[in-house]
């Protein structure tokens, strides 16, 4: 693949020590988030320590994948080469629905911008962009 | 009896090179230009020199400056970081210095080509790693992006309006018209603002700072050395960091209070060094590198309830000479030159030893913001 080539592909995520189950989740389509094995509490981004109980023991925990729209904006030029051709598009955010404080970025699938709106209700949707990595999107419900 | 802690560091000397989108010459002979005016402003030789302090963005390193100038010796060198959240930190950083004996005579600078050198968002990597892993695949990339997530959902609480946000716009650009070192000088109105191009809706083109290549310093030393130098001393009454709960850099969107930003905690923080309150200060600088971190900004340091900040930004309360809040009185990162806030610095200066553009009569405090939407900081200036 040539270095123009390269450019036109958006750029993936690198799954870490840390945030792999959640990638290799998505790939199973399966929308999973970390939660602190002794409190319970989710948290997001992921990371090594609860910063409730300060526990290190995590677990990960499938999630329904219904939220709300809380926020949104639309992308105009100039943009990344890689997302040249989606201009204008919509970026979210997602506030499930087991708890508000777990807010995920994303896309809403087949629809134009102005169509998505804060507020409505959306479920997610599974979009593999590469043999390694599948990115949470989201539909309107 | 914080004033008087604070009084142990003034500002005596600043300098800036001129402010443009392309000025033809590198970082590094910006930065060691300014840190030399500085230090002949205020009077001091680099000899004087026992101290600096850098962005961590900072292209010219420490060792190049006192190479170039001839240092004999730094006893005290430290970076600060998180982008345009930085600027005050330096004047933190130096005042400390100063102030606990490390060192006495500090430079803070900043020296960034932002104009010609290329938007930093269009390096970005193929693969993202970290924190960016979980919202770059999306496509928010610039940060632009990123705050108008911000933005936006202020106008979804709060009723905000982008005229709202080109009040700012406006008004900082009738204060750069005054000033000859602005870049952007011609007249804008709200209509001009709302014409302007979408860039990342609700945000336009009007909302964004300019792009600039330029450089600036300032010189912290301590009230007895100040006492005996060229220009009137520029008390550091507060300089305060801030960052928050579950910080995520620029794309803060996973904490309990989403529209509660660092300045929240920066702002905490300078008033109680200071000893003062938001009703005592009589001008500020703001950093604006998009006009909704300026409501924001006016509301979390105290000016107007939480959401108010639209509708005070408007009927020109942000406006010289009648306002009753002059802000970025030299026209700001929107309209003077964006280097990372640091004019913003500068300008505070200018307002406490009466020379500015735009000076506020008898003002005798100016606050001065540093970045939004990343840990930040906070100073507030004192005329002596
Ligand atoms: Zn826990």
């Amino acid at each position: 693949m040539s270095i123009s080539e390269a450019a036109l592909l958006p750029p993936v995520p690198v799954p870490d020590e840390v945030s792999r189950p959640f990638w290799d989740g998505c790939r199973r389509k399966e929308l999973l988030m970390q939660r602190c094995a002794s409190c319970q509490r989710y948290r997001f981004h992921p990371r090594e320590m609860c910063p409730h109980c300060r526990s290190m023991a995590a677990e990960w925990r499938p999630v329904s994948g219904r939220g709300l729209i809380f926020s949104k904006v639309v992308c105009h030029p100039p943009v990344l080469p890689a997302f040249q051709d989606r201009v204008p598009y919509a970026v979210v955010l997602v506030e499930l629905e087991e708890d508000p404080n777990l807010r995920l970025v994303g896309n809403v699938l087949d629809v134009p911008p102005d169509r998505v709106r804060i507020g409505s209700p959306v479920h997610v949707a599974f979009q593999e962009i590469s043999e390694e990595i599948t990115l949470p999107q989201w539909r309107l419900a | 009896m914080a004033r008087e802690l604070w009084r142990k560091a003034a500002i005596v000397g600043i300098a800036q090179s001129g402010f443009s989108k392309n000025i033809g010459r590198s970082e590094r002979s910006l930065a060691v230009e300014v840190v030399r005016n500085a230090l002949a402003e205020a009077g001091l030789a680099p000899e004087d020199v026992d101290g600096l302090v850098r962005f961590d963005l900072e292209n010219t390193t420490e060792a190049e400056i006192a190479r170039n100038l001839g240092i004999p010796n730094l006893r005290f060198f430290a970076e600060v970081g998180y982008g345009g959240g930085g600027g005050c930190a330096t004047l933190s950083l130096a005042a400390m210095a100063v102030e606990s004996g490390r060192a006495e005579v500090v430079v803070c600078w900043r020296a960034r080509n932002r104009g010609s050198g290329g938007r930093p968002w269009a390096g970005t990597r193929m693969e993202v790693g970290g924190d960016q892993q979980w919202y770059i695949p999306w496509g928010l990339v610039r940060p632009v992006d990123q705050i108008a997530m911000l933005a936006a959902r202020h106008m979804h609480e709060f009723g905000t309006t982008s005229e709202q946000f080109g009040a700012v716009a406006v008004a900082f650009r009738k204060h750069a018209q005054r000033n000859p070192h602005a870049m952007m000088r011609d007249p804008m109105t709200i209509e001009d603002h709302q014409n302007s191009r979408m860039i990342s809706e609700p945000l336009r083109k009007f909302d964004c700072c300019l792009e600039t290549d330029g450089a600036l310093a300032v010189v912290v030393t301590t009230p007895e050395r100040a006492r005996n130098l060229k220009q009137r001393p520029v008390a550091i009454l507060g300089a305060a960091q801030g960052m928050g709960p579950d910080h995520v850099v620029m794309a803060n969107y996973h904490k309990e209070r989403f529209l509660e930003t660092p300045s929240l905690f920066a702002a905490r923080e300078v008033y109680a060094q200071a000893g003062v309150e938001p009703r005592d200060i009589d001008c500020a600088q703001w950093y604006d590198a998009f006009t909704p971190l300026v409501i924001l900004s006016l509301e979390e340091y105290g000016f107007c309830k939480p959401g108010e900040g639209g509708p005070f930004s408007e009927n020109g309360r942000l406006e010289w000479p009648d306002g009753a809040l002059p802000s970025n009185t030299s026209g700001g990162g929107l309209s003077e030159a964006y280097v990372h806030g640091f004019n913003l610095i500068l300008e505070g200066v200018r307002q406490m030893r009466g020379t500015s553009t735009c000076q506020v009569e008898d003002a005798e405090l100016c606050l001065v913001t540093s970045g939004g939407g990343v840990p930040t900081s906070a100073a507030i200036l004192a005329r002596t």
